[in-house]
């Protein structure tokens, strides 16, 4: 298979960037969108030139480092499916591919298709504990979970923090990704009595960093290589609502994000 | 309690509204809640106005009534205007932020799961905007009435004299649909932001957004349409 790649070539956050135009013409069907790259990095390598930077770890899409655009859809063109599991049968001989980085205030960019996801961090961060006892582990099936209520959780646990939603949001707002930490452990009985503090802390933190709003179009559940569902972002806004009606004595505090909003366009 | 406490609990319960206003989960709260206002009154707007199939006395009574009443117009539409007011303040400030969160878009991009009603908000609003207000000065205060005539009280020959202006009807017929598509998001995702929604309701609720939309849009159109083919005149 030959294919043409157009990718965003930038050596740091201060370069302009440009898209630069190679040909890879010995590309495997069976090969991922990662090994593609790999093949061209080599190359590139041979002939004295830097290779193109993206992020990878698991290549089994479960730890959520890899991800850019493929022609102007995050992860490419398959649904529920990370770049590193994106097979080229999925193109035909020929095509040409976009790769271009996430781009969100948010998420600044480190080298070519590599962002800095910190502001996820943060959010994790923000969410804090929930109290589990320590010692010995507790017999299974103490804690009775309706099968809806655990496949809920399990659902919206499956993110892998990737960004892809952000990355698809015509409003660059982290709604899903947030969504999905405040609905995983609120909605089991463990995560309950932290359930208003970490909803007000985490959204408090998402609202810190530089994303957009949320106006509910579904571009990110699209995007989702985990499929969160959409009524996750429901699940916070009810949690958060909810415990802003309640008194608390502590105020969540925020972390001070890289990149704050109100920095020029 | 004493006086020192009780202050200093009002002050907290302030702390908590501003800081529920300054979220933008907050503000699309309020987005939602003074959108279901305006959307009541759509709805019953367009139920006085369907009376104009009935006849002139009818819905000149109809008129009538509602200027009778007085005090109770006054606060429906104060509590209108308030909730406009707060809808477009909060449009415009979760707009400004979502446009700054992101200074380089991107080469390509494309939309592969969300209807145009939803990408398009921000075009359908500010135009229903612009039409709410021409909207007011032709029948409500008859400030402007181009190629037509208006007579105070007589709403009947008002609505007839106005549509059978075709580029009125036309104009008043395209913000109609613009209100619909606003309306086919805007129902469900009112949902969503207060925190309605499970996986389980959202088909049915998407469903019946797009039938309500679609209702209101019909039911509003066929009066210009039943003008313009002289059915009432
Ligand atoms: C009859 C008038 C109107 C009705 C019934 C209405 C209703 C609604 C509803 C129900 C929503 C969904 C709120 C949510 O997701 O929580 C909405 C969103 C929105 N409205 Fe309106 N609206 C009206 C007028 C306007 C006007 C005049 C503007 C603009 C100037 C506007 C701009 C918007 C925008 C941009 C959104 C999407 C923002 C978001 O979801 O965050 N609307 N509207
Ligand atoms: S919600 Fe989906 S798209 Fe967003 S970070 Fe998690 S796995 Fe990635
Ligand atoms: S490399 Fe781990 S998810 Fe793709």
């Amino acid at each position: 298979m030959k294919l043409t790649l157009k990718i965003w070539r930038q050596k740091n956050c201060k370069d302009k960037g440009a898209f630069a135009t190679y040909v890879v013409d010995n590309v495997d069907p069976e090969m991922s969108m990662l090994e593609c790259l790999d093949v061209l990095n080599e190359s590139l390598i041979e002939r004295g030139e830097l290779p193109v930077a993206f992020e990878h770890d698991c290549r089994e899409g479960i730890c959520g480092s890899c991800g850019f655009m493929i022609n102007g859809v995050a992860h490419g063109p398959e649904r529920a499916t990370t770049v590193c599991q994106l097979t080229m049968r999925h193109f035909k001989d020929g095509d040409e591919l976009v790769l271009e980085p996430w781009r969100a205030l948010a998420f600044p960019l480190i080298k070519d298709l590599v962002v800095d996801r910190s502001a996820f961090d943060h959010i994790i961060e923000a969410g804090g504990y929930i109290s589990v006892s320590t010692g010995n582990a507790q017999d299974g099936n103490t804690l009775l979970i309706g099968k809806e209520t655990a496949d809920q959780a399990m659902d919206a646990a499956a993110c892998i923090g990737c960004g892809a939603c952000v990355a698809a949001c015509p409003n660059a707002s982290a709604a899903l990704f947030t969504g999905a930490k405040i609905a995983h452990l609120g909605t089991l009985p463990q995560g309950k009595p932290e359930r208003d503090r970490r909803a007000l802390s985490m959204v408090a933190q998402m609202n810190a960093e530089a994303f957009g709003n949320c106006t509910n179009i579904g571009e990110c559940t699209g995007a989702c290589p985990k499929e969160i569902p959409l009524e996750v972002i429901a699940r916070m806004n009810r949690d958060y609502l909810l415990a802003s009606c309640k008194k608390r004595e502590d105020v969540p505090t925020t972390i001070t994000p890289g990149f704050e909003l109100s920095a020029k366009r | 309690m004493s006086a020192a406490t009780s202050a200093a609990e009002v002050s907290s319960q302030q702390n908590r509204i501003v800081t529920f206003w300054q979220s933008t989960n907050g503000k699309k709260v309020v987005m939602a809640v003074t959108g279901a206002m305006m959307f009541l009154f759509v709805i019953g707007h367009l139920l006085g106005n369907l009376q104009v199939f009935e006849g002139p006395e009818k819905i000149n009574a109809y008129g009538h009534f509602l200027h009778s009443i007085g005090e109770v117009l006054w606060i429906v539409r104060g509590t209108l205007i308030l909730a406009i007011v707060l809808h477009i303040t909060a449009t415009v400030q979760l707009g400004m932020r979502s446009w700054k969160a992101r200074p380089i878009g991107y080469s390509r991009k494309e939309a592969i799961n969300s209807s145009y009603a939803s990408r398009t908000m921000y075009w359908s609003g500010p135009i229903v905007l612009a039409f709410i207000i021409f909207h007011l000065l032709q029948f409500t205060a008859g400030y402007i009435h181009p190629e037509a005539s208006f007579v105070e009280g007589d709403v009947y020959h008002n609505l007839v004299s106005g549509f059978q202006v075709w580029w009125v009807s036309a104009w008043y017929i395209f913000a109609i649909i613009l209100l619909g598509f606003h309306l086919r998001h805007g129902i469900w995702s009112m949902f969503q932001s207060v925190g309605l929604a499970h996986p389980r309701h959202t088909k049915t609720l998407k469903g019946a957004a797009l039938l309500i939309a679609t209702l209101i849009v019909l039911g509003y159109i066929s009066i210009p349409i039943s003008i313009l083919l002289g059915l009432v005149k």
